[in-house]
């Protein structure tokens, strides 16, 4: 720590102006050192893992432990120290000096804490040192845990990084550090072709996303010539509305990436191929939020451009009920929180597309998902470790009285999400709902078209969640026998795995209302996402909350008598066009296949045959056509003397010819 | 009668020499014709002589006379060689030149 | 013929010096034009003759011609030197070179070579004409005549010329004909990798690999009739396949030697006994009394006692040898 603050201490300071949070410090020394401390845990823990191999096989998994929770201390350090400061000083930056420099261009090393990247610290730090835990039971019998966890604590840095970063390259940075390590644990049983593949298409969806990050900060730099987060977002209302639309479209090309948004969002159903930690972790509540993150950081970008706001506000609309649809009809219980999932990072997108009014909900949102998504992933990893690695719905049935922790903790993340009160989705879901309603200058459609869009997201959400919920622990057994022939025998998991759980439910139940009473959290974030006076939606705010609650009661009733009270077949039946068309994730592989996939493979073999018959055909061809003349050069030498003196002789006569033409 | 008269003649067995260098196989017959054609060197070498009045060219020629008696027994060696080796007098077997 | 010779010898000089200067008189042009049709002919006899032989004897043809008209052109030196070197010499070394390596497909005037033939007759047409051209469009100054030149006669004007001006390289063409001839040697000559093999050599070998030292005995001693199949019986009684003339063996028509083994034995029992008792009925000759040299293995027959039997049934019986034994086993 000495050694960076000298270090830290003898480079210039920079001076930054500041549209957004009322002041922006830069630091050199002090408490917020801890930002890259942060990073550096876990990165450290993670290369020792991989680095001394097996020799760290008995103890590795604790020291990603004790990285990740470490990191979590120094985040709460941090996040204390900023809460000790006034709220107009709650933004700081932490240069460490110059990381890039090309001629006019320049990007600092530099770590931003401020209360949005503090969250996410938190949340990050929090969840994952649970899921840390967790993994030590659930992986206990893999050979590759210590691999396992230092993909996890990979993973964990480079989302430090992601959110810490005060440029949109660093930021670029942790993004593909995501991407990587979500690669790796998607695959983890790459072993398993299916895995391997499931990875595989993680990782070319999220570059399709990179492609719109990269060109998003190719038009920084040409308009401001950096890339840090002040000079980019307090230049952004200088934009013409053509490049900040530009721009904002580009960011959400990368935040559809991330984040699993249409009409990215294909790879995340087969994202589950990975452990159930990772799920819990990757896929519910850190990496996917990456890109509401992006969107929320690039506020004012999106701000500058109402178009680019609308058109997240559609993706995350369209996502929202797709994620849904497909959560109705999918029989496996993680596909089916993954389309959840899908569908609730719908929802926070659609709220950041709100602008300023929608950004704090949607993190709001965002952390509460984290937790009871978290939750129940775990939980899911509990039935799964349960039921001898069983992830058909129907062939549950009826866990309750056999998994009681699991079934409580998961019982609290399913009202959670459903938005019951008190428990925390219904704090931040409601006001989501409500913020869809504001109405919008001028354009009057868009607060019912949103809002109802919501509103209706909540009950299809509410019915989907609670046919997970009845098929798994209530209503009647259905259970296969196990892969070695045996009767399935339910049990509740060791301690290592309901700790967290029960801690996570803690958080689904009561850490909605903890951070919105007297709007504490929105207030937290006001350095970032700005104050926004309170508006009045189209209809009063309590008919919104009855008519909320209303759907979802109505979808849970709707769940509940066709899942716990009938009898739930174990082969699923054909059921309507829609719900064949859902169990297909609403055909959205065909429809890459055929759009993109299969013109893909037909450019790439066009181009190919192009360039064997083009590229190396020249080339090949002047190889061949030497060879041909060598060919019909080697004729002449045939070996007969004969031959050899009929050419001496035709010489010698056209030599007399030549010599009596020109003499004459 | 002019001395073009032999010039023509030398021509001609010149020509059909060459003819037969091109045309025979056996190897013997193949050298004859190499001699053919020394011997209508001669016979111009002869005439341009007498054209000129000069003894050079018979000198030339006798030299050429010489030089082929030396070919000959180099050549006929050689032909020698060839046959009981290859048991073949034919020019065409030779050719292992060939690629 | 001769007398064309004598004249082209003689009057050469004489028309030159008459002519006063190159320009062949009127017994040259006959020469030529008689000699040359000859030389054409034979040249293409060269070409087309099926036999090297029959080619070689044009080209002698074509030389000696060459030597008439060299000496029609005050060549006398040449002329002779082309008969003794190139017809004398040259063609008779290849005649030699001819008998030595034989006739053989290689005198085919098949063309084997594809597309050879049109070739090189396209190629010789072409090189004739082109020749002709030149030899046509060719000026030539007034002939000189070598009158002059060969004024002490014309070897002794070449000798001034060759060993004058030319001397170097007339040592050099001595040197080059030596060294061809040695090349010669050295082309011709092989190295004897094995012992030589001669006729004691052989012999050894023969013995060495078993043969037969002396010749084979002599088959059907004893037979019926001209007695080639039946094989000799060796001294110890049993026959000799090898006494049998190989072809009969070969096309299977040798006699089962056993079989007349154990007739003569018979005979030489009878004809023993009858020795011994000389008034016993010979159809009692295989009475009672076994035959002393009949061994235990039945087999074993001693030759002089057959000898002796064979010559007793000749002196006994009205019908001779054979015929006497076979009649005696027909009433056996």
């Amino acid at each position: 720590m000495h050694t960076l603050t000298t270090l830290a201490a003898t480079l210039p300071a920079h001076l930054r102006a500041d549209t957004i949070a009322p002041a922006t410090e830069t630091v050199q020394a002090g408490v917020f050192l801890v930002g890259p401390l942060l990073i550096g845990l876990p990165l450290l823990s993670a290369a020792v893992l991989l680095l001394l191999g097996r020799r760290a096989d008995r103890w590795g998994h604790w020291l990603g432990v004790l990285a990740s929770a470490g990191a979590f201390v120094a985040g709460a350090a941090a996040f204390l120290a900023l809460l000790g400061r006034p709220a107009d000083a709650r933004v700081v930056v932490v240069d460490l000096g110059t990381w890039l420099d090309a001629g006019q261009f320049q990007v600092d090393a530099a770590f931003r804490l401020d209360p949005l990247s503090l969250t996410f610290v938190l949340l990050v730090t929090f969840v994952g040192t649970l899921i840390h835990v967790y993994s030590v039971a659930y992986m206990e019998h893999d050979d590759s845990r210590r691999r396992f966890f230092a993909y996890l604590n990979l993973f964990v840095a480079a989302m430090l990084l992601l959110v810490l970063g005060d440029s949109y390259l660093l930021l670029f940075v942790g993004w593909e550090g995501v991407g990587l390590a979500s690669y790796l644990l998607i695959g983890f049983w790459n072993h398993r072709t299916p895995y391997a593949v499931a990875a595989k298409k993680a990782f070319v969806a999220n570059r399709v996303g990179d492609i719109g990050l990269i060109v998003a900060m190719g038009i920084m730099v040409a308009q401001f010539g950096a890339l840090d987060f002040d000079t980019v977002l307090g230049g952004a209302s200088e934009l013409s509305e053509g490049t900040a639309t530009a721009m904002g479209l580009m960011l959400l090309l990368a935040a559809c990436g991330k984040s699993a948004q249409f009409p990215l969002q294909s790879w995340l159903g087969d994202a589950m191929a990975g452990p159930t930690p990772v799920s819990a972790l990757i896929h519910a509540a850190t990496m996917v939020t990456a890109g509401v993150y992006l969107i929320v950081r690039s506020g004012a970008v999106f701000d500058a451009a109402p178009t680019a706001q609308l058109v997240v506000v559609i993706v995350g609309a369209i996502t929202l009920l797709f994620g849904a649809i497909v959560g109705c009809a999918k029989d496996d219980i993680k596909k089916a929180l993954a389309a959840s999932t899908m569908s609730q990072i719908g929802y926070m997108v659609l709220a950041a597309g709100l602008g300023p009014v929608g950004y704090a909900f949607a993190i709001f949102h965002l952390v509460t998902h984290g937790f009871f998504k978290a939750g129940m992933f775990l939980g899911a990893g509990s039935v799964m470790h349960a039921m001898d690695d069983q992830v058909d719905m129907r062939r549950f049935g009826g866990l309750a009285r056999y998994m009681v922790v699991t079934w409580l903790t998961f019982g609290a993340g399913w009202l959670a999400i459903l938005g019951i009160p008190p428990f925390s989705g219904f704090f931040s879901k409601d006001k989501i709902i409500e913020a869809a309603f504001v109405p919008v200058d001028g354009q009057p459609w868009r607060a019912w078209v949103f809002g109802t869009v919501a509103l209706l997201g909540a009950g299809i959400t509410a019915f989907y969640m609670s046919r997970l919920f009845f098929m798994t622990f209530e209503g009647q057994r259905r259970w296969s026998e196990r892969s070695d022939g045996s009767a399935q025998h339910p049990h509740e998991a060791p301690r290592l795995m309901t700790w967290p759980m029960i801690i996570l439910a803690v958080g689904s139940v009561g850490l909605g209302g903890f951070l919105a009473l007297g709007g504490r959290f929105v207030t937290w974030l006001e350095p970032v996402t700005g104050h926004v006076e309170h508006e009045e939606p189209v209809l009063p705010a309590w008919v919104l909350i009855a008519l909320t609650l209303a759907v979802v009661v109505l979808g849970l009733v709707l769940a509940w008598r066709r899942y716990a009270v009938s009898q739930v077949p174990v082969v699923p039946p054909l059921g309507t066009a829609l719900t064949r068309a859902a169990r297909v994730d609403l055909y959205q592989d065909s429809v890459n296949d055929a759009l993109l996939v299969e013109p893909g493979q037909h450019l790439t073999r066009s181009l190919v045959f192009a360039d064997r018959a083009v590229v190396d055909g020249t080339v090949t061809g002047v190889g061949r056509a030497t060879v041909g003349l060598g060919d019909l050069a080697r004729r002449v030498q045939t070996g007969y003397v004969r031959s050899y003196a009929a050419t001496t002789v035709i010489g010698l006569v056209v030599l007399v010819v030549a010599v009596l033409v020109t003499q004459s | 009668m002019s001395l073009t008269h032999y010039l023509v003649l030398a021509t001609i067995l010149f020509t059909i020499g060459a003819t037969t260098v091109l045309l025979r196989r056996n190897a013997i017959i193949v050298f004859m014709g190499v001699e053919l054609m020394l011997n209508a060197t001669n016979l111009l070498l002869v005439t341009f002589s007498r054209i000129h009045g000069a003894l050079t060219g018979q000198v030339l020629a006798f030299f050429v006379m010489v030089v082929a008696a030396a070919e000959v027994v180099v050549g006929l060696g050689i032909i020698v060689a060839i046959f009981r080796t290859r048991r073949s007098a034919s020019v065409d077997d030779v050719n292992l030149l060939k690629s | 013929m001769s007398a064309v010779l004598g004249h082209a010898l003689s009057a050469a000089p004489l028309g030159m010096t008459a002519l006063d200067g190159g320009e062949a008189g009127t017994g040259e042009a006959v020469l030529f034009w008689v000699l040359g049709p000859i030389m054409v002919l034979a040249a293409l006899g060269l070409l087309f003759a099926r036999k090297a032989v029959h080619a070689a004897m044009s080209v002698v043809v074509v030389m000696i011609s060459l030597a008439f008209l060299y000496v029609a052109q005050d060549a006398v030196f040449l002329g002779v030197v082309q008969v003794v070197v190139y017809t004398g010499a040259v063609m008779m070394l290849f005649l030699f070179v001819l008998m030595l390596v034989g006739v053989d497909a290689s005198d085919s005037l098949v063309e084997t070579i594809r597309g050879q033939r049109w070739i090189g007759v396209l190629a010789g047409v072409g090189l004739g004409v082109v020749l002709a051209g030149v030899v046509g469009r060719a000026t030539y100054g007034p002939a000189q005549g070598l009158d002059a030149a060969n004024e002490a006669s014309n070897p002794v004007a070449i000798a001034h010329v060759v060993f004058g001006e030319y001397v170097l390289a007339f040592e050099v063409v001595g040197a080059l004909l030596v060294t061809a001839a040695l090349g010669a040697l050295v082309y011709t000559h092989r190295t004897r990798l094995v012992p030589r093999v001669g006729q004691k050599e052989r012999a050894d070998a023969r013995v060495a690999a078993g043969a037969h030292p002396v010749s084979l005995p002599a088959p059907g001693v004893y037979a019926r009739h001209n007695a080639m199949d039946v094989p000799a019986l060796g001294p110890d009684g049993r026959p000799i396949d090898d006494s049998v003339p190989r072809v009969l063996r070969v096309r299977g028509q040798e006699a089962d030697a056993a079989e007349f083994a154990a007739r003569t034995e018979r005979v030489q029992a009878g004809r023993l006994a009858g020795t011994r008792f000389a008034s016993s009925d010979p159809a009692t000759g295989d009475g009672p009394t076994p035959p002393p040299a009949a061994d235990p293995d039945g087999a074993r027959v001693n030759v002089p006692d057959l000898d002796a039997a064979v010559s007793d049934s000749g002196q006994h019986g009205p019908s001779t040898g054979p015929r006497g034994v076979a009649g005696q086993e027909d009433q056996a």
